[in-house]
Protein backbone atom coordinates (compact mmCIF):
# COMPACT_ATOMS: atom_id res chain seq x y z
CA UNK A 1 0.00 0.00 0.00
CA UNK A 2 2.79 2.37 0.69
CA UNK A 3 6.14 3.18 -0.74
CA UNK A 4 7.54 4.29 2.59
CA UNK A 5 6.22 1.53 4.84
CA UNK A 6 5.74 2.36 8.48
CA UNK A 7 6.30 6.07 9.12
CA UNK A 8 8.17 5.74 12.41
CA UNK A 9 9.56 9.29 12.12
CA UNK A 10 5.98 10.53 11.97
CA UNK A 11 4.89 8.53 15.02
CA UNK A 12 7.94 9.76 16.92
CA UNK A 13 7.25 13.37 15.91
CA UNK A 14 3.69 13.20 17.30
CA UNK A 15 4.84 11.35 20.44
CA UNK A 16 7.62 13.85 21.13
CA UNK A 17 5.28 16.78 20.49
CA UNK A 18 2.78 15.44 23.00
CA UNK A 19 5.42 14.65 25.61
CA UNK A 20 6.89 18.13 25.18
CA UNK A 21 3.45 19.56 25.86
CA UNK A 22 3.41 17.77 29.20
CA UNK A 23 6.94 18.94 30.02
CA UNK A 24 5.92 22.55 29.38
CA UNK A 25 3.26 22.13 32.03
CA UNK A 26 5.34 19.88 34.28
CA UNK A 27 4.31 21.77 37.39
CA UNK A 28 0.60 21.12 36.81
CA UNK A 29 1.26 17.58 35.57
CA UNK A 30 3.01 16.57 38.79
CA UNK A 31 1.67 18.94 41.42
CA UNK A 32 -2.02 18.39 40.72
CA UNK A 33 -2.06 14.60 41.26
CA UNK A 34 0.32 14.81 44.23
CA UNK A 35 -1.83 17.40 45.96
CA UNK A 36 -5.14 15.68 45.23
CA UNK A 37 -3.79 12.29 46.34
CA UNK A 38 -2.50 13.85 49.54
CA UNK A 39 -5.93 15.35 50.15
CA UNK A 40 -7.59 11.97 49.69
CA UNK A 41 -5.26 10.47 52.29
CA UNK A 42 -5.81 13.29 54.73
CA UNK A 43 -9.59 12.89 54.41
CA UNK A 44 -10.15 9.18 53.76
CA UNK A 45 -6.93 7.75 55.13
CA UNK A 46 -6.49 9.69 58.37
CA UNK A 47 -9.75 11.45 59.25
CA UNK A 48 -12.26 8.79 58.17
CA UNK A 49 -9.96 5.79 57.77
CA UNK A 50 -8.96 5.86 61.44
CA UNK A 51 -12.58 5.08 62.29
CA UNK A 52 -12.78 2.27 59.71
CA UNK A 53 -11.68 -1.27 60.36
CA UNK A 54 -9.60 -3.37 58.01
CA UNK A 55 -11.08 -4.27 54.65
CA UNK A 56 -10.22 -7.80 53.52
CA UNK A 57 -7.38 -7.80 56.01
CA UNK A 58 -5.86 -4.56 54.70
CA UNK A 59 -5.95 -1.23 56.55
CA UNK A 60 -8.42 1.17 54.96
CA UNK A 61 -5.74 3.70 54.02
CA UNK A 62 -3.76 1.04 52.17
CA UNK A 63 -6.93 -0.48 50.70
CA UNK A 64 -7.87 2.68 48.78
CA UNK A 65 -4.44 3.16 47.15
CA UNK A 66 -5.13 1.04 44.02
CA UNK A 67 -8.56 2.64 43.60
CA UNK A 68 -7.08 6.12 43.88
CA UNK A 69 -4.43 5.33 41.27
CA UNK A 70 -7.12 3.97 38.96
CA UNK A 71 -9.32 7.03 39.49
CA UNK A 72 -6.49 9.32 38.40
CA UNK A 73 -5.50 6.96 35.61
CA UNK A 74 -9.02 7.03 34.12
CA UNK A 75 -9.49 10.78 34.29
CA UNK A 76 -5.95 11.77 33.29
CA UNK A 77 -5.77 9.29 30.38
CA UNK A 78 -9.04 10.60 29.02
CA UNK A 79 -8.22 14.26 29.51
CA UNK A 80 -4.68 13.94 28.13
CA UNK A 81 -5.62 12.04 25.00
CA UNK A 82 -8.82 13.95 24.31
CA UNK A 83 -7.08 17.31 24.68
CA UNK A 84 -4.13 16.12 22.59
CA UNK A 85 -6.26 15.48 19.49
CA UNK A 86 -8.95 18.07 20.18
CA UNK A 87 -6.57 21.01 20.50
CA UNK A 88 -5.17 20.71 16.92
CA UNK A 89 -8.76 20.51 15.72
CA UNK A 90 -9.57 23.64 17.67
CA UNK A 91 -6.52 25.64 16.51
CA UNK A 92 -6.64 24.28 12.96
CA UNK A 93 -3.15 22.74 13.06
CA UNK A 94 -4.80 19.37 12.38
CA UNK A 95 -4.44 20.26 8.67
CA UNK A 96 -0.83 19.18 8.84
CA UNK A 97 -1.54 15.78 10.40
CA UNK A 98 -4.26 15.12 7.82
CA UNK A 99 -2.05 16.13 4.89
CA UNK A 100 0.99 14.17 6.09
CA UNK A 101 1.95 10.69 4.90
CA UNK A 102 0.94 9.11 8.20
CA UNK A 103 -1.67 6.39 8.49
CA UNK A 104 -4.55 6.56 10.92
CA UNK A 105 -2.92 3.80 12.92
CA UNK A 106 0.29 5.83 13.18
CA UNK A 107 -1.59 8.96 14.27
CA UNK A 108 -3.38 6.95 16.97
CA UNK A 109 -0.12 5.32 18.06
CA UNK A 110 1.57 8.70 18.49
CA UNK A 111 -1.22 10.41 20.43
CA UNK A 112 -2.42 7.44 22.48
CA UNK A 113 1.13 6.23 23.13
CA UNK A 114 2.08 9.62 24.59
CA UNK A 115 -1.10 9.91 26.65
CA UNK A 116 -0.69 6.38 28.04
CA UNK A 117 2.98 7.01 28.86
CA UNK A 118 2.02 10.10 30.82
CA UNK A 119 -0.69 8.18 32.68
CA UNK A 120 1.66 5.34 33.63
CA UNK A 121 4.20 7.88 34.94
CA UNK A 122 1.39 9.57 36.83
CA UNK A 123 0.37 6.23 38.36
CA UNK A 124 3.95 5.85 39.59
CA UNK A 125 3.91 9.35 41.11
CA UNK A 126 0.65 8.66 42.95
CA UNK A 127 1.93 5.32 44.20
CA UNK A 128 5.07 7.07 45.48
CA UNK A 129 2.98 9.77 47.18
CA UNK A 130 0.67 7.17 48.74
CA UNK A 131 3.65 5.27 50.13
CA UNK A 132 4.53 8.40 52.11
CA UNK A 133 1.20 8.22 53.96
CA UNK A 134 0.34 4.53 54.32
CA UNK A 135 2.14 1.16 54.05
CA UNK A 136 1.78 -0.14 50.51
CA UNK A 137 2.91 -3.49 49.20
CA UNK A 138 2.75 -4.84 45.68
CA UNK A 139 2.59 -8.63 45.76
CA UNK A 140 2.47 -9.07 41.96
CA UNK A 141 4.48 -6.22 40.34
CA UNK A 142 4.21 -7.60 36.81
CA UNK A 143 0.43 -7.98 37.07
CA UNK A 144 0.29 -4.49 38.56
CA UNK A 145 2.26 -3.08 35.65
CA UNK A 146 0.14 -5.03 33.14
CA UNK A 147 -3.13 -3.66 34.57
CA UNK A 148 -1.61 -0.18 34.78
CA UNK A 149 -0.45 -0.17 31.14
CA UNK A 150 -3.57 -1.84 29.72
CA UNK A 151 -5.88 0.52 31.57
CA UNK A 152 -3.80 3.57 30.58
CA UNK A 153 -3.90 2.52 26.92
CA UNK A 154 -7.62 1.70 27.00
CA UNK A 155 -8.65 4.97 28.60
CA UNK A 156 -6.27 6.97 26.41
CA UNK A 157 -7.94 5.39 23.39
CA UNK A 158 -11.29 6.28 24.88
CA UNK A 159 -10.12 9.87 25.43
CA UNK A 160 -8.78 9.99 21.88
CA UNK A 161 -12.23 9.03 20.58
CA UNK A 162 -13.86 11.70 22.76
CA UNK A 163 -11.36 14.27 21.43
CA UNK A 164 -12.22 13.39 17.84
CA UNK A 165 -15.92 13.45 18.59
CA UNK A 166 -15.97 16.67 20.65
CA UNK A 167 -17.09 19.92 19.10
CA UNK A 168 -16.24 22.10 22.05
CA UNK A 169 -14.21 22.17 25.23
CA UNK A 170 -17.25 21.49 27.39
CA UNK A 171 -17.87 18.24 25.49
CA UNK A 172 -14.38 17.09 26.44
CA UNK A 173 -15.47 17.23 30.07
CA UNK A 174 -18.88 15.70 29.51
CA UNK A 175 -18.14 11.97 29.56
CA UNK A 176 -15.34 12.07 32.18
CA UNK A 177 -17.51 14.08 34.58
CA UNK A 178 -20.88 12.51 33.98
CA UNK A 179 -19.92 8.90 33.29
CA UNK A 180 -16.39 7.93 34.29
CA UNK A 181 -16.10 9.64 37.69
CA UNK A 182 -19.48 8.32 38.98
CA UNK A 183 -18.71 4.82 37.73
CA UNK A 184 -15.34 4.96 39.46
CA UNK A 185 -16.77 6.14 42.77
CA UNK A 186 -19.45 3.45 42.53
CA UNK A 187 -16.97 0.89 41.23
CA UNK A 188 -15.26 0.06 44.48
CA UNK A 189 -12.48 2.63 44.46
CA UNK A 190 -13.12 3.38 48.13
CA UNK A 191 -14.87 0.20 49.32
CA UNK A 192 -15.13 -3.49 48.69
CA UNK A 193 -18.38 -4.40 46.98
CA UNK A 194 -18.85 -7.04 49.68
CA UNK A 195 -19.71 -4.10 51.92
CA UNK A 196 -22.84 -3.42 49.82
CA UNK A 197 -26.30 -5.01 50.32
CA UNK A 198 -26.68 -8.10 48.06
CA UNK A 199 -29.05 -6.39 45.60
CA UNK A 200 -26.65 -3.51 45.01
CA UNK A 201 -23.78 -5.93 44.72
CA UNK A 202 -25.49 -7.47 41.67
CA UNK A 203 -26.16 -4.05 40.16
CA UNK A 204 -22.53 -3.09 40.72
CA UNK A 205 -21.34 -6.06 38.68
CA UNK A 206 -22.72 -4.27 35.61
CA UNK A 207 -20.28 -1.45 36.28
CA UNK A 208 -17.24 -2.16 34.09
CA UNK A 209 -14.95 -0.16 36.35
CA UNK A 210 -15.40 -2.74 39.14
CA UNK A 211 -13.38 -5.27 37.17
CA UNK A 212 -10.54 -2.86 36.46
CA UNK A 213 -10.18 -1.76 40.07
CA UNK A 214 -10.60 -5.26 41.44
CA UNK A 215 -7.87 -6.75 39.28
CA UNK A 216 -5.52 -3.88 40.02
CA UNK A 217 -6.12 -4.21 43.76
CA UNK A 218 -5.49 -7.95 43.56
CA UNK A 219 -2.00 -7.26 42.19
CA UNK A 220 -1.33 -5.27 45.36
CA UNK A 221 -2.92 -7.28 48.16
CA UNK A 222 -4.31 -10.47 46.57
CA UNK A 223 -7.80 -9.37 47.61
CA UNK A 224 -10.42 -8.91 44.94
CA UNK A 225 -14.15 -8.56 44.35
CA UNK A 226 -14.07 -10.70 41.22
CA UNK A 227 -11.58 -13.24 39.87
CA UNK A 228 -8.36 -11.80 38.49
CA UNK A 229 -8.82 -13.74 35.25
CA UNK A 230 -12.22 -12.11 34.76
CA UNK A 231 -10.67 -8.71 35.50
CA UNK A 232 -7.99 -9.23 32.89
CA UNK A 233 -10.54 -10.50 30.39
CA UNK A 234 -12.76 -7.47 30.93
CA UNK A 235 -9.78 -5.09 30.67
CA UNK A 236 -8.78 -6.67 27.35
CA UNK A 237 -12.42 -6.54 26.26
CA UNK A 238 -12.61 -2.79 26.86
CA UNK A 239 -9.35 -2.35 25.02
CA UNK A 240 -10.80 -4.25 22.05
CA UNK A 241 -13.98 -2.14 22.11
CA UNK A 242 -11.98 1.10 22.14
CA UNK A 243 -9.74 -0.13 19.32
CA UNK A 244 -12.85 -1.00 17.34
CA UNK A 245 -14.33 2.44 17.96
CA UNK A 246 -11.13 4.17 16.83
CA UNK A 247 -11.02 2.02 13.73
CA UNK A 248 -14.64 2.82 12.93
CA UNK A 249 -14.11 6.52 13.59
CA UNK A 250 -11.24 6.70 11.14
CA UNK A 251 -12.93 4.49 8.58
CA UNK A 252 -15.87 6.85 8.39
CA UNK A 253 -13.64 9.93 8.64
CA UNK A 254 -16.01 11.00 11.35
CA UNK A 255 -15.48 14.65 12.37
CA UNK A 256 -11.90 14.79 11.11
CA UNK A 257 -12.21 14.82 7.36
CA UNK A 258 -14.98 16.28 5.29
CA UNK B 1 7.68 14.38 -18.85
CA UNK B 2 4.19 13.50 -17.61
CA UNK B 3 2.40 16.22 -15.65
CA UNK B 4 3.21 16.35 -11.94
CA UNK B 5 -0.46 16.57 -11.03
CA UNK B 6 -3.22 15.03 -13.04
CA UNK B 7 -6.86 15.51 -12.12
CA UNK B 8 -9.70 13.92 -13.99
CA UNK B 9 -13.43 14.13 -13.47
CA UNK B 10 -13.06 15.31 -9.90
CA UNK B 11 -16.25 16.16 -8.01
CA UNK B 12 -16.96 16.89 -4.40
CA UNK B 13 -20.33 17.08 -2.70
CA UNK B 14 -20.22 17.79 1.03
CA UNK B 15 -22.49 16.01 3.49
CA UNK B 16 -24.63 19.14 3.60
CA UNK B 17 -25.41 18.56 -0.08
CA UNK B 18 -23.32 21.49 -1.22
CA UNK B 19 -21.57 20.65 -4.47
CA UNK B 20 -18.17 22.31 -4.15
CA UNK B 21 -16.56 20.87 -7.28
CA UNK B 22 -18.09 19.59 -10.49
CA UNK B 23 -16.16 17.35 -12.86
CA UNK B 24 -12.84 19.15 -12.76
CA UNK B 25 -10.11 18.11 -15.19
CA UNK B 26 -6.69 19.69 -14.86
CA UNK B 27 -3.05 18.93 -15.41
CA UNK B 28 -0.20 20.78 -13.73
CA UNK B 29 3.19 20.70 -15.42
CA UNK B 30 6.45 20.23 -13.59
CA UNK B 31 8.11 23.42 -12.46
CA UNK B 32 5.30 25.76 -13.37
CA UNK B 33 3.58 28.35 -11.26
CA UNK B 34 -0.14 27.78 -11.57
CA UNK B 35 -2.56 30.33 -10.18
CA UNK B 36 -6.07 29.27 -9.33
CA UNK B 37 -8.41 32.24 -9.39
CA UNK B 38 -11.97 32.51 -8.32
CA UNK B 39 -14.32 34.42 -6.06
CA UNK B 40 -14.83 33.40 -2.45
CA UNK B 41 -16.60 30.06 -2.19
CA UNK B 42 -15.77 29.08 -5.77
CA UNK B 43 -14.09 25.82 -4.74
CA UNK B 44 -10.41 26.81 -4.72
CA UNK B 45 -9.69 25.64 -1.19
CA UNK B 46 -11.73 22.45 -1.68
CA UNK B 47 -9.64 21.59 -4.73
CA UNK B 48 -6.38 22.19 -2.85
CA UNK B 49 -7.65 20.31 0.20
CA UNK B 50 -8.48 17.29 -1.93
CA UNK B 51 -5.02 17.36 -3.54
CA UNK B 52 -3.46 17.41 -0.06
CA UNK B 53 -5.62 14.66 1.42
CA UNK B 54 -7.61 16.81 3.85
CA UNK B 55 -10.90 16.44 2.00
CA UNK B 56 -12.01 13.18 0.41
CA UNK B 57 -13.27 13.53 -3.17
CA UNK B 58 -16.71 12.19 -4.07
CA UNK B 59 -15.64 11.00 -7.50
CA UNK B 60 -12.67 11.31 -9.80
CA UNK B 61 -9.01 10.39 -10.03
CA UNK B 62 -6.10 12.49 -8.86
CA UNK B 63 -2.43 11.55 -9.17
CA UNK B 64 0.58 13.38 -7.77
CA UNK B 65 3.85 12.56 -9.52
CA UNK B 66 2.18 9.39 -10.80
CA UNK B 67 0.83 8.30 -7.39
CA UNK B 68 -2.88 8.03 -6.72
CA UNK B 69 -3.70 10.29 -3.76
CA UNK B 70 -5.85 7.69 -2.08
CA UNK B 71 -4.25 4.35 -2.91
CA UNK B 72 -0.68 5.59 -2.64
CA UNK B 73 -1.27 8.42 -0.22
CA UNK B 74 2.13 8.19 1.43
CA UNK B 75 4.09 8.63 -1.77
CA UNK B 76 1.69 11.28 -3.05
CA UNK B 77 1.57 13.35 0.13
CA UNK B 78 5.31 13.26 0.75
CA UNK B 79 5.73 15.25 -2.49
CA UNK B 80 3.52 18.08 -1.28
CA UNK B 81 4.08 21.02 1.03
CA UNK B 82 0.92 22.87 2.03
CA UNK B 83 0.64 26.40 3.37
CA UNK B 84 -2.99 27.01 4.30
CA UNK B 85 -4.66 30.37 4.14
CA UNK B 86 -5.24 30.74 7.87
CA UNK B 87 -2.36 31.09 10.31
CA UNK B 88 -2.66 27.73 12.04
CA UNK B 89 0.25 27.52 14.45
CA UNK B 90 1.22 25.80 17.67
CA UNK B 91 1.46 28.98 19.70
CA UNK B 92 3.61 27.54 22.50
CA UNK B 93 6.16 25.80 20.28
CA UNK B 94 9.42 27.33 19.13
CA UNK B 95 9.98 27.96 15.43
CA UNK B 96 12.71 25.32 15.24
CA UNK B 97 10.67 22.70 17.10
CA UNK B 98 7.62 23.14 14.91
CA UNK B 99 9.68 22.92 11.70
CA UNK B 100 11.47 19.78 12.96
CA UNK B 101 8.08 18.33 13.88
CA UNK B 102 6.82 18.82 10.32
CA UNK B 103 9.87 17.11 8.85
CA UNK B 104 9.42 14.11 11.13
CA UNK B 105 5.69 13.95 10.49
CA UNK B 106 6.39 13.64 6.79
CA UNK B 107 8.59 10.63 7.48
CA UNK B 108 12.05 12.10 7.15
CA UNK B 109 14.96 11.76 9.58
CA UNK B 110 16.24 14.93 11.22
CA UNK B 111 18.42 17.09 8.98
CA UNK B 112 19.62 20.15 10.90
CA UNK B 113 21.50 21.52 7.87
CA UNK B 114 18.41 21.53 5.66
CA UNK B 115 16.22 23.05 8.35
CA UNK B 116 18.83 25.72 9.01
CA UNK B 117 18.94 26.58 5.32
CA UNK B 118 15.15 26.82 5.09
CA UNK B 119 14.98 29.06 8.15
CA UNK B 120 17.77 31.27 6.85
CA UNK B 121 16.08 31.55 3.44
CA UNK B 122 12.95 32.74 5.19
CA UNK B 123 14.82 35.11 7.52
CA UNK B 124 13.71 33.11 10.56
CA UNK B 125 17.04 31.74 11.77
CA UNK B 126 17.48 34.46 14.37
CA UNK B 127 13.99 33.71 15.68
CA UNK B 128 14.36 29.93 15.77
CA UNK B 129 14.19 29.69 19.56
CA UNK B 130 11.27 32.09 19.91
CA UNK B 131 7.80 30.84 20.68
CA UNK B 132 5.49 31.21 17.70
CA UNK B 133 2.99 33.23 19.74
CA UNK B 134 5.57 36.02 20.09
CA UNK B 135 6.08 36.40 16.33
CA UNK B 136 4.49 38.96 14.04
CA UNK B 137 1.87 37.89 11.51
CA UNK B 138 4.40 37.97 8.68
CA UNK B 139 6.84 35.79 10.60
CA UNK B 140 4.08 33.33 11.47
CA UNK B 141 3.25 33.01 7.79
CA UNK B 142 6.91 32.46 6.96
CA UNK B 143 7.05 29.83 9.72
CA UNK B 144 4.19 28.00 8.02
CA UNK B 145 6.10 28.13 4.74
CA UNK B 146 9.19 26.79 6.52
CA UNK B 147 7.11 23.89 7.85
CA UNK B 148 5.87 23.15 4.33
CA UNK B 149 9.41 23.24 2.93
CA UNK B 150 10.95 21.22 5.77
CA UNK B 151 10.36 17.87 4.08
CA UNK B 152 11.79 18.90 0.71
CA UNK B 153 8.56 18.71 -1.31
CA UNK B 154 8.36 18.90 -5.09
CA UNK B 155 5.09 20.80 -5.07
CA UNK B 156 4.20 23.75 -2.91
CA UNK B 157 0.59 24.75 -2.36
CA UNK B 158 0.05 28.30 -1.26
CA UNK B 159 -3.55 29.02 -0.35
CA UNK B 160 -4.03 32.78 -0.52
CA UNK B 161 -0.39 33.47 0.42
CA UNK B 162 -0.75 37.23 0.50
CA UNK B 163 -4.29 37.66 1.80
CA UNK B 164 -4.21 40.45 4.34
CA UNK B 165 -0.46 41.01 4.28
CA UNK B 166 1.24 44.34 3.75
CA UNK B 167 2.90 45.41 0.52
CA UNK B 168 6.42 44.73 1.73
CA UNK B 169 5.65 41.19 2.83
CA UNK B 170 3.77 40.55 -0.40
CA UNK B 171 6.83 41.59 -2.40
CA UNK B 172 9.05 39.33 -0.31
CA UNK B 173 6.63 36.43 -0.80
CA UNK B 174 6.78 36.93 -4.54
CA UNK B 175 10.57 37.02 -4.41
CA UNK B 176 10.52 33.76 -2.46
CA UNK B 177 8.19 32.13 -4.99
CA UNK B 178 10.55 33.15 -7.79
CA UNK B 179 13.53 31.65 -5.98
CA UNK B 180 11.69 28.38 -5.38
CA UNK B 181 10.58 28.26 -8.98
CA UNK B 182 14.17 28.69 -10.11
CA UNK B 183 15.04 25.67 -7.97
CA UNK B 184 12.48 23.63 -9.91
CA UNK B 185 9.60 23.71 -7.45
CA UNK B 186 6.09 23.42 -8.85
CA UNK B 187 3.93 26.07 -7.19
CA UNK B 188 0.17 26.13 -7.09
CA UNK B 189 -1.34 29.19 -5.54
CA UNK B 190 -4.86 30.29 -5.03
CA UNK B 191 -5.58 33.94 -4.90
CA UNK B 192 -8.29 36.40 -5.50
CA UNK B 193 -5.72 39.10 -6.09
CA UNK B 194 -5.44 39.12 -9.85
CA UNK B 195 -2.35 41.25 -9.54
CA UNK B 196 -0.63 38.34 -7.85
CA UNK B 197 -1.48 35.89 -10.60
CA UNK B 198 -0.45 38.43 -13.20
CA UNK B 199 2.87 38.91 -11.43
CA UNK B 200 3.69 35.30 -10.64
CA UNK B 201 1.82 32.76 -12.73
CA UNK B 202 2.85 30.88 -15.85
CA UNK B 203 -0.67 29.56 -16.20
CA UNK B 204 -3.97 30.65 -14.81
CA UNK B 205 -7.02 28.58 -13.98
CA UNK B 206 -10.35 30.17 -13.24
CA UNK B 207 -12.76 28.34 -11.00
CA UNK B 208 -16.32 29.48 -10.52
CA UNK B 209 -19.18 27.76 -8.74
CA UNK B 210 -17.19 24.55 -8.55
CA UNK B 211 -16.34 24.43 -12.25
CA UNK B 212 -12.97 25.00 -13.77
CA UNK B 213 -14.04 27.34 -16.53
CA UNK B 214 -10.61 27.96 -17.95
CA UNK B 215 -6.95 26.92 -17.64
CA UNK B 216 -4.55 28.66 -19.93
CA UNK B 217 -1.11 30.20 -20.32
CA UNK B 218 -1.27 33.61 -18.75
CA UNK B 219 0.34 35.32 -21.74
CA UNK B 220 -2.00 33.59 -24.21
CA UNK B 221 -4.97 34.46 -22.07
CA UNK B 222 -3.93 38.07 -21.93
CA UNK B 223 -3.43 38.36 -25.65
CA UNK B 224 -6.59 36.48 -26.46
CA UNK B 225 -8.88 38.22 -24.08
CA UNK B 226 -6.90 41.25 -23.11
CA UNK B 227 -7.79 44.34 -25.06
CA UNK B 228 -5.60 47.30 -25.61
CA UNK B 229 -7.17 50.70 -25.56
CA UNK B 230 -5.60 53.54 -27.49
CA UNK B 231 -6.47 57.12 -26.56
CA UNK B 232 -5.37 60.13 -28.58
CA UNK B 233 -5.57 63.52 -26.93
CA UNK B 234 -6.29 65.93 -29.74
CA UNK B 235 -4.59 69.28 -30.21
CA UNK B 236 -7.94 70.87 -30.94
CA UNK B 237 -11.42 69.40 -30.33
CA UNK B 238 -13.35 67.85 -33.19
CA UNK B 239 -17.00 68.72 -33.60
CA UNK B 240 -17.78 65.42 -35.35
CA UNK B 241 -16.02 62.15 -35.98
CA UNK B 242 -14.84 61.80 -39.58
CA UNK B 243 -16.69 58.94 -41.27
CA UNK B 244 -13.48 57.19 -42.23
CA UNK B 245 -12.47 56.91 -38.58
CA UNK B 246 -15.95 55.91 -37.45
CA UNK B 247 -15.83 53.00 -39.89
CA UNK B 248 -12.62 51.84 -38.23
CA UNK B 249 -14.46 51.73 -34.94
CA UNK B 250 -13.00 54.87 -33.42
CA UNK B 251 -15.09 56.93 -31.05
CA UNK B 252 -14.95 60.54 -30.00
CA UNK B 253 -14.80 61.17 -26.28
CA UNK B 254 -14.43 63.96 -23.73
CA UNK B 255 -16.31 66.66 -25.69
CA UNK B 256 -14.39 65.96 -28.83
CA UNK B 257 -10.95 66.27 -27.28
CA UNK B 258 -10.11 62.57 -27.33
CA UNK B 259 -10.21 59.80 -29.89
CA UNK B 260 -10.54 56.30 -28.48
CA UNK B 261 -9.87 53.00 -30.19
CA UNK B 262 -9.86 49.41 -28.96
CA UNK B 263 -7.07 47.41 -30.50
CA UNK B 264 -7.91 43.78 -31.15
CA UNK B 265 -5.05 41.36 -31.60
CA UNK B 266 -5.59 40.94 -35.35
CA UNK B 267 -5.99 44.62 -36.11
CA UNK B 268 -3.73 46.71 -38.26
CA UNK B 269 -0.79 48.15 -36.47
CA UNK B 270 -0.95 51.23 -34.36
CA UNK B 271 1.52 53.26 -36.52
CA UNK B 272 -0.68 52.67 -39.58
CA UNK B 273 -3.70 53.80 -37.65
CA UNK B 274 -1.93 56.92 -36.48
CA UNK B 275 -0.86 57.65 -40.05
CA UNK B 276 -4.50 57.61 -41.14
CA UNK B 277 -5.45 60.01 -38.36
CA UNK B 278 -2.58 62.31 -39.29
CA UNK B 279 -3.53 61.97 -42.96
CA UNK B 280 -6.90 63.47 -42.17
CA UNK B 281 -5.16 66.52 -40.75
CA UNK B 282 -6.06 65.71 -37.14
CA UNK B 283 -3.32 66.72 -34.76
CA UNK B 284 -2.78 65.12 -31.34
CA UNK B 285 -0.61 66.09 -28.39
CA UNK B 286 -0.49 62.84 -26.45
CA UNK B 287 -1.00 59.08 -26.87
CA UNK B 288 -2.02 56.64 -24.15
CA UNK B 289 -2.42 52.90 -24.41
CA UNK B 290 -3.91 50.75 -21.73
CA UNK B 291 -4.01 46.96 -21.55
CA UNK B 292 -6.88 45.29 -19.79
CA UNK B 293 -5.72 43.56 -16.65
CA UNK B 294 -6.26 39.96 -15.71
CA UNK B 295 -8.79 41.29 -13.26
CA UNK B 296 -10.98 42.70 -16.00
CA UNK B 297 -10.68 39.44 -17.92
CA UNK B 298 -11.63 37.53 -14.80
CA UNK B 299 -14.66 39.70 -14.08
CA UNK B 300 -15.81 39.23 -17.64
CA UNK B 301 -15.42 35.46 -17.48
CA UNK B 302 -17.24 35.17 -14.20
CA UNK B 303 -20.11 37.42 -15.23
CA UNK B 304 -20.32 35.44 -18.43
CA UNK B 305 -20.60 32.21 -16.49
CA UNK B 306 -23.18 33.68 -14.16
CA UNK B 307 -25.47 34.64 -17.01
CA UNK B 308 -28.56 32.58 -17.54
CA UNK B 309 -27.42 31.21 -20.87
CA UNK B 310 -25.89 28.18 -19.19
CA UNK B 311 -28.02 25.05 -18.81
CA UNK B 312 -28.47 23.77 -15.28
CA UNK B 313 -25.73 21.38 -14.20
CA UNK B 314 -26.25 17.64 -14.75
CA UNK B 315 -28.71 18.23 -17.58
CA UNK B 316 -27.59 17.55 -21.12
CA UNK B 317 -27.36 20.80 -23.03
CA UNK B 318 -26.12 21.96 -26.41
CA UNK B 319 -22.36 22.21 -26.75
CA UNK B 320 -21.22 25.44 -25.18
CA UNK B 321 -19.02 27.97 -26.81
CA UNK B 322 -15.77 28.06 -24.90
CA UNK B 323 -15.81 30.71 -22.19
CA UNK B 324 -13.13 32.55 -24.06
CA UNK B 325 -15.25 32.78 -27.19
CA UNK B 326 -18.28 33.70 -25.17
CA UNK B 327 -16.50 36.50 -23.42
CA UNK B 328 -15.23 37.75 -26.71
CA UNK B 329 -18.64 37.69 -28.32
CA UNK B 330 -20.21 39.60 -25.50
CA UNK B 331 -17.48 42.08 -24.99
CA UNK B 332 -16.07 42.27 -28.45
CA UNK B 333 -17.56 45.65 -29.26
CA UNK B 334 -15.43 48.62 -28.32
CA UNK B 335 -16.51 50.12 -25.05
Amino acid sequence: MSALGFNHHGVRAIYKFEMARALRTLWQSVAAPVISTSLYFVVFGSAIGSHMGHVDGVSYGSFIVPGLIMLSLFTQSISNASFGIYFPKFTGTIYEILSAPVSQFEITLGYVGAAATKSVLLGGIILGTAALFVPVQVLHPLWMLAFLVLTAVTFSLFGFIIGIWANGFEQLQFIPTLVVTPLTFLGGAFYSIDMLPPAWRTVTLFNPVVYLISGFRWSFYETSDVGVGLSLGMTLGFLAICLGLVFWTFKTGYRLKR
Amino acid sequence: MPPIISISNLSKTYDSGFQALQRVDLEIERGEVFALLGPNGAGKTTLISIMCGIVTPSTGVLTVDGHDIQKEYRAARSKIGLVPQELYTDAFESVLATVNFSRGLFGLPANPAHVEQVLKDLALWEKRKDRIMTLSGGMKRRTMIAKALSHEPKILFLDEPTAGVDVELRRSMWALMRRLREQGMTIILTTHYIEEAEEMADRVGVIHKGKLILAQEKAALMSKLGKKQLTLQLSSPLSALPRELAELGMTLKADGTELEYTIESNDESVPALLARVTGLGIGFKDIQTQKSSLEEIFVRLVSEQSSSRLPPPNLPGPPQASPAQGARAQNGAPQ
